[in-house]
């Protein structure tokens, strides 16, 4: 008996404990989340395999450094609250992070657990604590001495809002700037309810509120106000203004009626409620939708178009499956709601009818040559395999560049061909003193948490500049 | 429309538009800026009952407020002096041309403006116009004021009169600004006219106002809205304008029946 319970024991440590879900003929009819978060016997259970590594791999896997070992330990000792003060000691955004975090590429992907079985289940981990935290309702850690410095924070995405959390943490007096009419940035518009709910996002905005920052929200930089005036108001200026300009692929029927760009699609949904009918805020529902693109962005487009009551919706991607920049459980949860994917295909032109309306998109199946600059191996088009596929919604998902319209009216900052902001890896400094970026905005598209991470250095950067100012 | 808001009203050019959205469930529509005083710090719009937001915009009452309003947004009008200029205005195309007329003249050129609309009863601003203009010409579709005929008409008599005319701007309808183009066209002058598109949040991040320009995809919100006319794709403009008509006309059934019920 005893030999069969330790067995048991041992599966247990190999394998992670399981996320809830709602099923997949379920979850397609509706925006609500589909994971539903661990319960406490699941938080317990998984949070006791943790072997509490004396030099934990994990926490380098982060990058912003979360102390992993030390709130699963306080978990095990069902000190939640403990728990979720360990993981915002260096991470504002803990609900977020544990819904959106690649973690599988990351810290858990140090995790020693990992080489034999499954790593610890890190995100679900730190979902459960914010949660649990949120449903206490949340404290609000003291505000230090004021320092008398004004900080401007542009755009309120993941990297603007840990800038800010962190610097009102020290003191200063933070302003945030956001275009749009709520405050969130890719949080908000972006990514859809059913993976992020907005509530979640809101209330840790409010949280960030109550450290006493200032949100400013249907302010556009570059128009009201340049980037320069802000110098002059401000002590210091954080540009996280992300990577919000979608491209095209620039092949012809582009501009027909019912190709939108994943951004619209998704602000439309997602800010805008256009799957709600009491929202003004219209959507076209395609019968066939297909999406162009293999990354998260290109997943949430296809889910939701699902969930607004397609018929069918594809992802049609010029590479493989395994070259698909989304994160593994975003395609694991599409082809379980039924999302076709037509891989090593490309997009060659979009046909539409006389009112300007999409019908079809040709496409040209690929195929992988060398690799190229990326790294991937390169897609190549076969000749004469020219297909079409009937559409009457394209929604295009091959991401996106900054927004120029920050750097209207300012000089003295230096930008890279492809837009993005030159500045230091280690602080956020740009070539104009006083101004420090980090996110998208420097990198390109890239994650949510690298985004933090930036924004926390940038943070330390400001003020250690402040203080020498 | 006078709105109370300083900043927008003190960062404000000729040219401009902002966003705005009446509640929390309400869409974002784009309306041009027909004047700003930044002193005051008031901004001064100008609709047409259309759509559900602006049947909702019409009702509200002195004092009351929106629950977003956002700008100045769009590239300023590249305003200098040039000459003569002729500024071609019609229905609630006038709104925006009357900022433009302003700034023409304060900047030293000769500014003759058309103005016009389908009746008297319609056309707007006209002692504004008269005002900030150097000449004023009105045409009205039935003949009730001024020119009976198009706005057009007059803007083609004066380029047929030899004057030498640097530029011209037409603002209205865009069939009103496609035609105006084409017989604006064989003479030499520069034309512009500002693309009033659909759009969401008119600072160049969803493409949904994009249009095509000289053979390229341009998006009107941060690289317009004036374009240079004779590039403007004007077929696919009319087209896009039309994507959500069906929804439109729907939506407005649906918000009339609920005011005719007192539900508004």
């Amino acid at each position: 008996m005893q030999e069969i319970h330790g067995e048991k024991e041992g599966k247990s440590k190999k394998e992670r404990t399981p996320m809830p879900e709602q099923p997949a003929e379920e979850r397609i009819k509706n925006f609500n989340e589909v994971a539903l978060g661990y319960a406490k016997e699941d938080a317990l259970a998984e949070a006791s395999r943790c072997l509490s590594c004396k030099e934990p791999k994990c926490v380098e896997g982060c990058p912003v450094n979360v102390d992993i070992p030390g709130f699963i330990k306080l978990i095990c000792e069902e000190d939640f609250s403990g728990a979720i003060e360990k993981i915002k000691d260096t991470n504002a955004l803990p609900a977020i992070c544990g819904r959106v975090c690649p973690q599988e590429t990351q810290c858990e992907a140090f995790c020693v657990l990992g080489k034999k079985g499954q790593p610890v289940a890190i995100g679900r981990l730190e979902r459960f604590c914010a949660d649990y935290e949120r449903q206490q309702g949340v404290q609000v850690p003291e505000i230090p001495e004021p320092t008398g410095k004004k900080v401007a924070v542009v755009g309120s995405g993941p990297a603007g809002l840990t800038a800010a959390a962190d610097l009102a943490k020290l003191g200063h007096k933070v302003t945030v700037f956001e275009s749009l009419h709520k405050a969130g940035g890719v949080l908000s518009y972006g990514i859809p309810e059913f993976r992020l709910p907005k509530e979640i996002v809101q209330q840790e905005v409010d949280y960030i509120k109550q450290l006493g920052v200032e949100f400013k929200t249907n302010y556009v930089i570059g128009r009201i106000k340049t980037l320069d005036e802000l110098c002059d108001e401000f002590d210091a200026v954080f540009l996280g203004t992300g990577a919000g300009l979608p491209s095209f692929m620039g092949i012809p029927g582009e501009n027909l009626n019912g190709v939108y760009s994943a951004n619209e699609f998704l602000t439309r949904v997602n800010l805008m409620k256009a799957y709600d009918p009491e929202y003004d805020t219209r959507v076209r529902v395609g019968k066939h939708v297909v999406v162009v693109g293999g990354g998260n962005v290109a997943m949430d487009a296809a889910r939701s178009a699902l969930r607004l009551g397609a018929d069918e919706v594809s992802i049609v991607y010029r590479r493989g499956e395994d070259e698909m920049p989304a994160r593994r459980e975003e395609i694991e949860h599409a082809k379980e709601e039924g999302i076709i994917f037509r891989l090593l295909t490309n997009p060659v032109r979009i046909l539409g009818d006389e009112k300007f309306n999409v019908t079809a998109v040709e496409c040209i199946k690929m195929e992988l040559g060398e690799p190229d600059q990326s790294g991937r191996r390169k897609p190549i088009p076969i000749e004469g395999s020219e297909f079409t596929i009937p559409a009457d919604v394209v929604v295009i998902a091959i991401g996106t560049s900054p927004n120029p319209i920050i750097f209207k009216g300012t000089e003295g900052l230096e930008q890279n061909k492809r837009g993005t902001v030159v500045a230091d890896e280690e602080t956020g400094a740009t070539s104009k003193c006083g101004v420090f970026a980090g996110g998208d905005v420097v990198t390109g598209s890239a994650t949510v948490i690298s985004a933090m991470g930036a924004g926390k250095k940038a943070a330390k950067a400001i003020d250690e500049y402040l203080k020498e100012k | 429309m006078v709105v109370d808001a300083p900043d927008v009203a003190k960062a404000a050019k000729a040219g401009q538009f902002i966003i705005l959205r009446i509640d929390e469930k309400g869409e974002r529509i784009p309306l041009t800026i027909a004047d700003f005083e930044k002193d005051k710090g008031e901004v001064t719009v100008i609709f047409q009952e259309m759509g559900k937001t602006t049947k909702q915009l019409a009702k509200l009452s002195e004092g009351e407020f929106l629950e977003d309003f956002v700008g100045p947004l769009g590239t300023p009008s590249d305003i200098r002096k040039l000459g003569t200029v002729i500024l071609v205005g019609g229905g609630v195309g006038v709104a925006p041309i009357y900022p433009q007329a302003k700034a023409y003249t304060r900047a030293g050129n000769r500014v003759i403006s058309i103005i016009g609309a389908r009746n008297k009863d319609l056309l707007i601003l006209e002692d504004e116009m008269r005002n900030a203009s150097s000449e004023l010409y009105i045409a009205t579709d039935d003949g009730s004021k001024g020119h009976h005929g198009f706005v057009t008409d007059i803007m083609k008599r004066i380029l047929d009169s030899g004057e030498k005319i640097a530029r011209v701007v037409i603002i209205g309808p865009p069939i009103m600004m496609k035609v105006g183009a084409q017989i604006a066209s064989p003479y030499d002058v520069e034309i512009l006219v500002s693309l009033n598109s659909i759009m969401v949040d008119g600072t160049g991040m969803c493409g949904g106002c994009r249009v095509t320009v000289d053979g390229k995809t341009k998006f009107t919100c941060v690289d317009g809205p004036e374009f240079d006319a004779r590039k403007v794709d004007f077929v696919e403009l009319m087209n896009r304008l039309a994507m959500y008509r069906n929804e439109e006309i729907k939506a407005v059934e649906k918000y009339e029946e609920e005011c005719r019920c007192g539900l508004h």
